[in-house]
């Protein structure tokens, strides 16, 4: 890539605009993905008991079971959240930028 | 009845971690009655999956035919296909006997695998497929000393490639024997033809192909046999609940977290390297050149973790119908498991299961759907072994042809010819060794080698990786450090921990069990960080002029990697 379509495309306000966005909604739902995949490592480690609490009296089955499964649905949910909004905004931002440089 | 007493040979494939691993493998495995059904379902499925590697020969003339299947995959047949790769048959059989042996500590374990993927999405898929073209060395070397990183990063892909081979090889031989009937090194000598010919006739597109059908396959199977499980007891998850705990030597103590994680540290570290290891396995990080473009990267991600998600809770569903359904069946059961009645012994359930925990689903499969699905069930587990040895060796013959061959080697100087002629050489190369190894290793211990792999990705690939694409200060020297500490250090700290000190080198304490020098069963919490501190002391110290034009180059590298402007394959059509 040649040096001034560098410096084109860096002060390109969609372009700013992009990286920025992208960056912090894509750190954000990492964040979001450790600290319910570690809750879940840690709760494990000191209080395992804590999901082994029946979900209503008399039943077998304990909270952790949908606790469990709801973590896998998470991950998914996770996913489609970033690509909604990446097919959407983002997309759309580089689209404006490419077409601004031709 | 069939006969065979296994006690956990198969872990070494099936069991992907040390963790989980129960008896060391050892010992002979006493040869199944061959299984009709079971080898004509199989001979189906390479008669298939042949015609599709005729099929994808006739189209792969490029480098990228070879190499990305021309990169014209969709996101939704990638997901599938990074699916396969996912759903091993360690997976499928290892997760269920653990759910079977000690119910809730599997969920824990599925839960691991599968949280590395939207990490993978939001820092890594889009990003490698703007800056790659045909392996991840492509991405971490992309403004760095071409020599050094990508020798750099084709041994570690080498290594991790060679460990996860071993283990599947092994394990492939095994669980074949114990299927089919078949002689080990027979079984070892067809996983390993039938791979090679599928690599270097159909390159990617068969390699792709074979993982898709696989995918399916084990997805229909899976979910007819969670299906008519559930069904026996109604639909209703608790019910299913209930007579587990009733029928289960554990009794309450299955549904909640057990024995596999103990202390936070290890808990964690073992978390560190399933989540991150994935994000640094070459063959996973080749499929995102497969697709088009950065919107077809992302869609496969999502569809992946959507098909391994549902396949884990699939995995769970068998396991704990198994307890009750397999109770029921006391021919599945070794002789000494049975009271005077004939009924199994509830003490007996786990331990007294022929075949170890690891047959479980092969033995539900058996119970819900008779020899027919039993057979269909073993050929899908033989299919799955081939579909990941094919994609492993493929990932290993890129890094020889592409990155050591065609830039270091020739300088770029090849042209695309002798490139793919490098890359069939190295595949029937590989093809060979892993069949050689598989043979030497099969009364070895070779459970540690996956958890190794991983480890490996995680504290060598990943982090060089990550700070290549996010880190505009990282210079050659940097990554070099890092990614080489990150590599010795797994792999010695893996050497004296308990799995390879204790259980391969047979150091015992004054109790006879087996033990490691140090405390730790995978070393990711150790080797990781070090890698990162690594590759950032070194880089800032770095003040040479060459530093100075990597830094120089972050910026074009980061609009390339943001709006995919020059990336491969997203302008050419």
């Amino acid at each position: 890539m040649q040096q001034d379509s560098v410096d084109a495309i860096k002060a390109h306000p969609r372009y700013q605009e992009l990286v920025c966005s992208r960056k912090c909604f894509a750190w954000n739902l990492t964040v979001i993905m450790l600290v319910i995949y570690y809750g879940f490592i840690l709760t494990i480690a000191f209080a395992p008991s804590l999901l082994g609490t029946p979900i209503a009296e008399g039943a077998v089955t304990t909270i952790g079971m949908p606790i469990g499964v709801a973590i896998i649905i998470s991950a998914f949910v996770l996913t489609g959240i970033y690509v909604a909004k990446a097919n959407s905004r983002f997309d759309a931002l580089t689209k404006a930028i490419r077409e601004d440089l031709q | 009845m069939k006969r065979f007493y296994l006690w956990g040979v198969l872990l070494a494939l099936l069991a992907p971690f040390a963790l989980v691993a129960g008896p060391a493998v050892t010992g002979e495995v006493e040869r199944q009655a061959i299984n009709v059904t079971a080898i004509i379902m199989f001979l189906v499925f390479v008669a298939g999956t042949l015609g599709i590697t005729y099929w994808a020969a006739k189209r792969t003339r490029s480098a990228k035919d070879f190499y990305t299947a021309g990169g014209g995959i969709t996101g939704f047949q990638n997901g599938l296909a990074i699916a396969g790769d996912f759903m091993s048959a360690a997976s499928f059989l290892g997760i269920s006997g653990l759910v079977f042996a000690s119910g809730y500590d599997g969920l824990i374990y599925s839960i691991g695998f599968l949280v590395g993927w939207p990490v993978i999405m939001f820092l890594i898929a889009e990003q490698i497929r703007n800056l790659g073209k045909f392996t991840f060395a492509d991405v971490s070397s992309y403004r760095f000393g071409q020599t050094q990183i990508r020798t750099m990063a084709a041994i570690s892909s080498l290594v991790v490639v060679a460990f996860y081979l071993i283990a599947q090889m092994v394990g492939a031989g095994k669980l074949i024997q114990l299927l089919f009937g078949l002689d080990y090194w027979m079984a070892v000598v067809a996983v390993g033809a039938l791979m090679m010919v599928y690599v270097i006739f159909g390159g990617m597109t068969a390699t792709t192909w074979v993982q898709i059908i696989k995918a399916v396959l084990l997805l229909a199977g899976a979910t007819f046999m969670a299906g008519v499980a559930l069904s026996t007891f109604g639909f209703s998850p608790e019910e299913m609940f209930r007579q587990a705990v009733e029928t289960h030597p554990k009794a309450l103590a299955i549904m909640s977290p057990g024995s596999l994680v103990t202390d936070p540290v290890n808990a964690i570290s073992l978390g560190l390297a399933l989540m991150f290891g994935t994000a640094g396995l070459p063959h996973i990080l080749m499929r995102f050149f497969t697709v088009p473009d950065a919107k077809e990267a992302r869609k496969s991600v999502f569809y992946a973790t959507g098909f391994i998600g549902y396949f884990y809770i699939l995995t769970f569903i068998i396991g704990f119908a198994a307890i009750v359904l397999l109770a029921q069946h006391p021919e599945f059961f070794k002789p000494e498991a049975l009271a005077a009645d004939g009924s199994v012994i509830k003490d007996q359930l786990v331990k007294g299961i022929n075949g170890g925990t690891n047959m479980v689903a092969i033995r539900l499969a058996e119970a819900v759907g008779g020899n027919l699905f039993l057979g269909f069930i073993s050929a899908v587990a033989f299919a799955t072994i081939l579909a990941v040895v094919a994609g492993l060796t493929l990932a290993g013959a890129s890094a020889i042809s592409h990155d050591l061959y065609a830039s270091v080697i020739a300088r770029g100087r090849s042209n695309e010819t002798t490139e793919i002629r490098i890359s069939k050489i190295a595949t029937f190369g590989l093809g060979l060794l892993a069949i050689m190894l598989g043979i030497a290793f099969e009364s070895q211990n070779v459970a540690f080698m996956v958890g190794l792999a991983f480890a490996i990705a995680a504290s060598a690939n990943f982090p060089v990786l990550i700070t290549s694409i996010f880190w505009g200060k990282m210079t050659t020297n940097g990554a070099l450090a890092g990614g080489v500490i990150g590599l010795i250090s797994a792999v010695v700290l893996t050497i004296l921990s308990k799995a390879v000190w204790g259980d391969v080198l047979g150091h015992v304490d004054a109790d006879g069990k087996s033990v490691g020098l140090i405390a730790l069963n995978n070393p990711a919490i150790i080797s990781m960080p070090l890698a990162f501190f690594f590759i950032w002391i070194v880089s800032l110290l770095d003040h040479s002029e060459q530093a100075k034009r990597e830094r120089h180059a972050f910026e074009a590298q980061r609009i390339r990697c943001e709006t995919g402007i020059g990336a491969e394959g997203a302008v050419d059509h």
